[in-house]
């Protein structure tokens, strides 16, 4: 039997910490493999949310420590991040999607979108938001 | 002692909350787009002249609008210094030293230094030019036609020569800009050039539109068609350590020596027509390179790297006000803005100006005090907030910038004739950055093209047509055999290298970006 592939948007900040952290305890449960997505669209000249090379292999040497079968993807400039996560877990037939929220104040989301709310709407399979 | 009363009552208007809040308004605006990589003081300057339009006095206007240039300098060294992209041309030195000192833990050292450093070299400069000017002013009454187009040929052609890679490219942007002046009714004989009959044409291309079609328009097109690039990070900031604002005792001991320097090499090149920042610049930093006492460091984060050019950059603005106001003749792109906002509030930059509106002189130079100490109090403390600026989508921030642009140009002519012609300047814009030919001598070349016509033809006038009598008046032949000179000057490093018997090709031709 093939096992469940739990998809998780993240990213170098206190959220996608908190995302990974819920994943690897499902990943757990369910015996499942984790993909790891860090995307950036690059429309701006700074994005401190894309994990430098340092980061990355931390990310990944602490998910083998933790004995958990997982893939770590980065993807720059090719589409916004919700679509990045979405796209990952519709080409795997993700189980999950697991992603760390924060609070937004109304105009920060009018001006910048959310992320976590067009994954929450438009994913097909369940999605297990956390918030950090 | 009668600039320190002029200085004095230039103070007296600068320090009224009117004024103040337009000094706010610049170097806020000033900091903001020299934190923006590709949008310059020029820029700025000219997105805001269609603004202007409705002040009653020049004044606030030029308060803002030096403002702005100054705190596009300070601007520049922060993403310079924390991102390693310079926001302007003028902080590519800083960016060498300044980023590596980030990178090792002393990012606020480095602000630090090139803050201070910009605010005692704007002191020094601004000093200079509030004794310097009016002298200057008064030798230029003696100046006759011939000196004036000598001047106008030596601004160009140094300008020319020094902005971007290419010697050839640099002359056909002047000669681009040159014909784009002409366009219209000849002044003097009310005949149309280049105006294919179209009556549109007959009052020629205004500078505004000009200066917007080819910055802000073509470099929106250019970010356009460039597409997406990978992001940068911001260094974080250390915790503070101590220190008096931000600096150590050992810091303060090493970053004087650099600040006067590099102001020291600033102001003069400012002066002279060299093409604005970029040149004294470097000079600041080879000389701090090879002659100071932390040259071991550099490379590996010298804070002399930092503190040197910083103060250069700023003390050359200073400097370039000095022929923008006594000669009318500007030696960068952004003075180049400036000359067509005087246009616009008719008034002639020249020896007059310190006769007829020496209120205006004094208020702008005594806000370029002010502006300065303003600077210094918003720079370091708001940092964060400026790095912030360069989350912004590109989308939104180029998408802002066209409206505004669009918005502009409207305002100004109300037709939509004006906005097409605009965004067929901006086309152009566009396909000279993408082919790697420089503005600033197209700008200049527009809006100083007309006036050397008018000196030219009245220098011939004068002569009874005779042609020699650029040659005949020692200074005037004295300033045209500089700028020959001038042509020359890139070459320089590699003529040395051969006279000294080395192989030509590693010597690199001097080349400095434009823009600003």
């Amino acid at each position: 039997m093939d096992r469940d592939v739990i998809v998780v948007g993240w990213t170098p900040t206190p959220q996608g910490e908190a995302a990974v952290e819920a994943a690897v305890a499902e990943a757990g449960r369910r015996d499942g493999v984790l993909h790891v997505v860090n995307a950036s669209s690059g429309d701006s000249y700074v994005d401190n949310k894309i994990a430098s090379t340092e980061q990355l292999r931390a990310l990944r040497d602490r998910l083998s420590g933790q004995g958990v079968e997982h893939e770590v993807v980065q993807q720059v400039g090719r589409f916004e991040p919700a679509e990045e996560i979405l796209d990952a877990a519709d080409r795997l037939g993700a189980a999950l999607v697991v992603l760390g929220i924060r609070r937004r104040t109304p105009v920060g989301k009018l001006l910048m979108g959310s992320t976590a709310q067009r994954v929450l709407l438009q994913s097909a399979c369940p999605v297990l938001s956390v918030k950090a | 002692m009668s600039q320190f009363g002029d200085l004095m009552g230039g103070f007296a208007t600068v320090l009224s909350p009117e004024m103040l809040l337009f000094a706010v308004i610049g170097v806020t605006l000033g900091t903001l787009v020299g934190v923006l990589p590709g949008i310059g003081p020029a820029v700025t300057i000219a997105l805001l002249l269609p603004v202007t339009y409705g002040f009653e006095s020049p004044i606030p206007a030029f308060i803002m609008f030096a403002g702005i240039y100054y705190g596009a300098m300070y601007g520049g060294s922060t993403t310079s210094i924390l991102l390693n992209t310079p926001g302007e041309s003028a902080s590519v030195a800083t960016a060498i030293e300044g980023h590596e000192m980030a990178k090792r833990g002393h990012a606020r050292a480095a602000l630090a230094t090139a803050a201070i450093g910009s605010f005692v070299a704007a002191l020094i400069s601004t000093g200079l030019l509030a004794l310097v000017a009016e002298p200057v002013g008064r030798l230029a009454v003696s100046f006759r036609a011939t000196d004036y187009f000598a001047l106008m040929i030596l601004a160009l052609v140094t300008v020319t020569a020094l902005v971007g890679s290419s010697l050839v490219r640099g002359l056909i942007s002047l000669l681009l800009g040159v014909t784009i002046g002409f366009i219209g009714l000849d002044g003097i004989s009310g005949q149309p050039r280049l105006t294919f009959d179209s009556p549109v044409l007959f009052n020629g291309i205004d500078e505004v539109l000009l200066i917007i079609g080819l910055f802000a328009i073509g470099e929106t097109l250019y970010v356009l068609v460039k597409g997406r690039t990978r992001p940068g990070q911001v260094t974080p900031l250390e915790p503070v350590r101590g220190g008096f604002m931000w600096l150590s005792r050992d810091q303060w001991r090493r970053s004087w020596g650099p600040w006067i320097r590099g102001a020291g090499f600033g102001f003069p090149f400012g002066v002279l027509p060299s093409g604005g920042a970029e040149l004294p610049t470097f000079l600041s930093y080879s000389w701090e390179k090879n002659r100071s006492r932390g040259k071991q460091e550099f490379g590996k984060g010298a804070i002399e790297g930092v503190a040197g050019p910083e103060a250069a950059n700023n003390a050359s603005f200073s400097g370039v006000l000095v022929p923008l106001l006594t000669l009318g003749l500007p030696t960068s792109a952004t003075a180049a803005v400036m000359l067509a906002a005087f246009k616009i509030f008719n008034l002639q930059p020249g020896p007059q100006l310190f006769e007829e509106n020496s209120d205006l002189v004094w208020a702008l130079i005594a806000s370029l005090f002010v502006g300065n100490v303003m600077l210094l109090a918003l720079n370091l403390p708001l940092i964060r907030l400026w790095v912030k600026v360069l989350e912004i989508p590109r989308p939104v921030l180029y998408a802002g910038i066209l409206v505004f642009a669009t918005l502009g140009i409207y305002s100004v002519s109300g037709t939509v004739t004006d906005i097409l012609i605009a965004y067929g300047i901006g086309v152009l814009g566009f396909l000279m950055r993408q082919f790697d030919f420089p503005i600033a001598p197209t700008i200049l070349g527009a809006i100083l093209g007309p006036e050397l016509e008018n000196q030219f033809r009245r220098a011939l006038n004068v002569g009874n047509g005779d042609l020699t009598v650029f040659v005949t008046r020692p200074l005037s032949l004295a300033i045209l055999l500089l700028a020959a000179a001038a042509l020359l000057l890139p070459y320089a490093p590699r003529i040395v290298a051969r006279l000294r018997g080395k192989d030509p090709e590693e010597a690199k031709k001097l080349a400095f970006a434009d823009e600003d």
